[in-house]
């Protein structure tokens, strides 16, 4: 999902000439294997926008009844889907914004700086991040129930901007492992003041991972189900709409927007991608 | 390295830029959890309201009531664990040692379900294996399966829904522990006559274990967790703690039960979490994470 994913580290394969060449004969058979796992991974996807073009007359949407375009045609035809969408992308983009303000700044420390309490803070997002999602839903709720705070958009934003922080800090500081601290002092010493130091060469280097920090964000908030459904109050969001319709019947207008976001997404992680190629090249 | 004529200040600037998001993870991920275990120790109901009491009958009630349920969501985790390493281990193994140039594009392929929604997808494998849907419909038809057999609300559909959703957190850090084995280590192995089962067995399994163990815990704590295959694949027997979790909240209202069935899950889970981290570090995973 960023751009960390595409890069096999160069160096820990030193030598893949000698093996190629000492690997006389194929293996079809796990070549085979993987192309059904990837088959088998890749179906859902299929299926979802298959019946996105489904000519279904009924609101069940098992089986194929031809191709139309209708539901493009009528993509917000369900008030409440729609509104149920609209909220899931604001809800995203606002934690976005928060989150990468947030967040980014700790894996900037953590990345630049030693500092006393620096394992705690360590200890923190290993703990947000492997802590079943149920109880960080279930214990924001108990905290809201206790103060008597009504749930609602905000109570699932303060949610998700909590969920988020700890994968923007590491995904920042994953890319600040990778910076040469002495590039700082180089500019420090040809006269550059520590802001300019900051701005001219940190922030530069430190973009990129903020992007995929941000894009992750917004990835994981929109498809947020577990924590959002313990903390949304009345206000549905596109996940919580679907997970409700699907004991009734999921009208194909969730298989069009789901198409949408996909494409949507693959084109932004897409764009990510080629932009920190070419800041790196 | 030392960074000369350091300022006063500077010892502070660390503080400083983890202070804002230290302090809302503090509000909203640490203090919640201190309040939803003094509301598991509290009584009352929900029209009189709740009183702080230190009852902690309640762990022992919730636990015998539900025990059903958190051993299922234990064995379900641990048996979509299990598929996603048995499934997923062969597929990192060839993508990092088999796909070439192409890595990169296989790595790629196994992500491309992260930008379909966790529900959709769920939902999808509740049409491809409905009663009469597009795969069942057909071999019924045919007559190659009885009328009345069906793989939704069994437990294979929500162990499977579980495989499914989590094998890529299984795949990432065993391709990553794969891709760090050094090539001269295999080289080596087959120097010393080697078979190529010999080395895979005796050189290239253990050296992969750190993802493995790091693929076991990304996914066996969000699966035993998970509640989602359960409520849409799952039937009235394959209810899992999540969904008992949720009733508690939502249906029942009775909260310190709810608190304390969340704690108890989450303290299960926790406590696995850092006996791994301890023993085997957490690099790894944050690393996988990161990706």
């Amino acid at each position: 999902m960023t751009n960390g994913t595409v890069a096999p580290a160069g160096d820990t394969v030193a030598a893949p000439g000698p093996r190629t060449a000492r690997r006389p004969r194929r293996r079809p058979a796990l070549t085979l294997y993987t192309w059904l796992v990837l088959a088998w991974l890749l179906l859902p996807i299929a299926v979802m926008v298959l019946f996105g073009f489904n000519d279904t007359h009924s609101k069940v949407n098992f089986t194929w009844q031809g191709f139309t375009l209708t539901w493009y045609r009528h993509l917000f035809a369900i008030p409440n889907l729609t509104a149920a969408l609209v909220n899931s992308l604001t809800v995203a983009l606002v934690v976005t914004v928060v989150a990468t303000l947030l967040g980014t700044p700790i894996g900037l420390a953590l990345g630049r700086h030693r500092f006393r309490g620096r394992g705690s803070v360590d200890l923190l997002l290993f703990s947000a991040i492997a802590a079943p999602e149920i109880a960080l839903g279930a214990a924001l709720l108990s905290l809201f129930i206790v103060l008597g705070v009504p749930r609602g958009y905000w109570t699932v934003v303060i949610a998700h901007v909590a969920f988020c922080i700890p994968y923007v800090a590491i995904t920042v500081r994953a890319r600040m492992a990778g910076h040469d601290p002495t590039l700082e002092e180089a500019a420090r010493d040809l006269g550059a003041g520590p802001w300019t130091a900051f701005r001219l060469v940190t922030l530069p280097a430190l973009l990129p991972g903020v992007a995929s920090g941000a894009l992750l964000c917004f990835a994981l908030s929109i498809d947020d189900y577990v924590i959002t459904s313990f903390n949304a109050g009345r206000t549905v969001t596109f996940p919580l709409w679907v997970y409700s319709a699907s004991r009734t019947g999921v009208p194909p207008q969730v298989n069009v927007m789901g198409t949408l976001i996909f494409v949507g997404g693959l084109v932004i992680a897409g764009a990510n991608v080629l932009f920190s190629r070419r800041r790196a090249a | 390295m030392t960074r000369r004529r350091r300022r006063p200040g500077a010892a502070l600037a660390p503080y400083l830029l983890v202070l804002p998001g230290w302090l809302w993870l503090a509000a909203f991920f640490v203090t919640p959890v201190i309040v939803m275990v003094s509301l598991s120790l509290q009584t009352g109901d929900f029209i009189d309201g709740f009183r702080q009491t230190f009852h902690f009958g309640t762990y022992a009630h919730v636990v015998e009531t539900y025990h059903v349920q958190l051993v299922r969501s234990l064995l379900y985790g641990a048996a979509a664990t299990a598929g996603c390493a048995l499934v997923g281990y062969p597929v990192a193994y060839w993508i990092a040692f088999r796909a070439g140039r192409h890595k990169s594009v296989f790595l790629f392929l196994l992500l491309l379900p992260f930008f379909v929604s966790f529900v959709i997808r769920t939902q999808s494998w509740n049409v491809v294996l409905a009663d009469n849907g597009i795969l069942l419909g057909p071999l019924k038809h045919l007559g190659l399966l009885p009328e009345g057999f069906h793989v939704l609300a069994t437990p294979y559909a929500v162990i499977g829904g579980l495989t499914y959703n989590f094998l890529p957190f299984m795949v990432l850090p065993v391709y990553v522990a794969l891709e760090r084995v050094d090539a001269r280590v295999l080289e080596a192995s087959t120097d010393l006559y080697a078979s190529r089962a010999q080395t895979f067995w005796r050189v290239v399994l253990p050296l992969s274990l750190p993802g493995v163990f790091a693929g076991v815990l990304l996914t066996f704590v969000p699966a035993s967790a998970d509640y989602v295959n359960a409520g849409i694949l799952g039937g009235p027997s394959t209810t899992m703690i999540g969904n008992i979790i949720q009733t508690e909240y939502f249906t029942n209202l009775d909260y310190p039960a709810a608190a304390a069935l969340s704690f108890v899950l989450m303290g299960a889970l926790l406590l696995a979490v850092f006996a791994y981290a301890r023993a085997l570090g957490t690099d790894d995973v944050l690393e996988v994470a990161a990706r």
